[in-house]
């Protein structure tokens, strides 16, 4: 049974017939013991149905196991699950963690099109700011699914 | 959302969305009580939604050495 109603697969079709370059999902699972991950199936299946939904070929699922794919975690630089690594033109450092459910869904949305544009539609003083930064950053965003 | 977007814009930045229920244990270490919570190297830590301007004055804290 899918997990997005026919309502919301409409709209998510409709958003991303926005996308313009290809994205890829690269989702972090745990495949044996998925106790250990209560929402790591359900977010597996998510991130399928919505890849499912766009424009044929421009959005694609890849599947790591967290435990078995040391160098793709690593790559990644994934330290929870479940995880999904957003990657368009290159790896911008941009991930998910927890099922993308409520606002993160949303953000889900807009983040896959701006991604395929390859383009961060900031303003300008933002990137001029940006532009002067020399040392890594990690910024997390923590939200809730209401 | 505003963190991936300058993420794209910068290979130093790398920005999670964190889903807080998943993650008790972060939500603790973070104290985080109200949504969404913004936390910047560890240190520098936001509560509520964070406009665009506000977001890069706390990063360039960072150049700073405060963060």
């Amino acid at each position: 049974m899918p997990l997005l109603s026919t309502k919301i697969q409409a709209d998510v079709r409709k958003a991303l017939e926005e996308m313009a370059g290809p994205v890829k999902l690269v989702m972090f699972t745990q495949a044996a013991q998925a106790l250990e991950c209560e929402m790591c199936a359900e977010t597996r299946a998510l991130v399928e149905e919505i890849a499912a939904l766009a424009p044929a070929g421009k959005l694609n699922v890849e599947v790591k196991d967290f435990v078995a794919d040391t160098a793709a975690v690593e790559a990644y630089q994934v330290d929870k699950i479940p995880a999904i690594a957003l990657v368009g033109a290159k790896d911008y450092g941009i991930r998910f963690y927890g099922i993308p459910a409520g606002y993160e869904f949303s953000s889900l949305m807009d983040d896959i099109v701006t991604v395929s544009k390859g383009e961060s539609v900031l303003a300008p003083a933002t990137k001029a700011a940006v532009a002067k930064l020399n040392q890594p950053v990690h910024i997390q965003v923590y939200t809730t699914p209401t | 959302m505003l963190a991936h977007r300058l993420a794209m814009e910068s290979d130093w930045i790398r920005a999670d969305m964190v889903e807080a229920t998943e993650f008790p244990h972060l939500a603790n270490k973070y104290q985080v009580f109200g949504v969404p919570r913004t936390i910047i190297n560890e240190t520098i830590q936001i509560e509520g939604a964070v406009p665009e301007p506000m977001l890069v004055n706390e990063l360039l804290k960072v150049l700073d050495g405060q963060a």
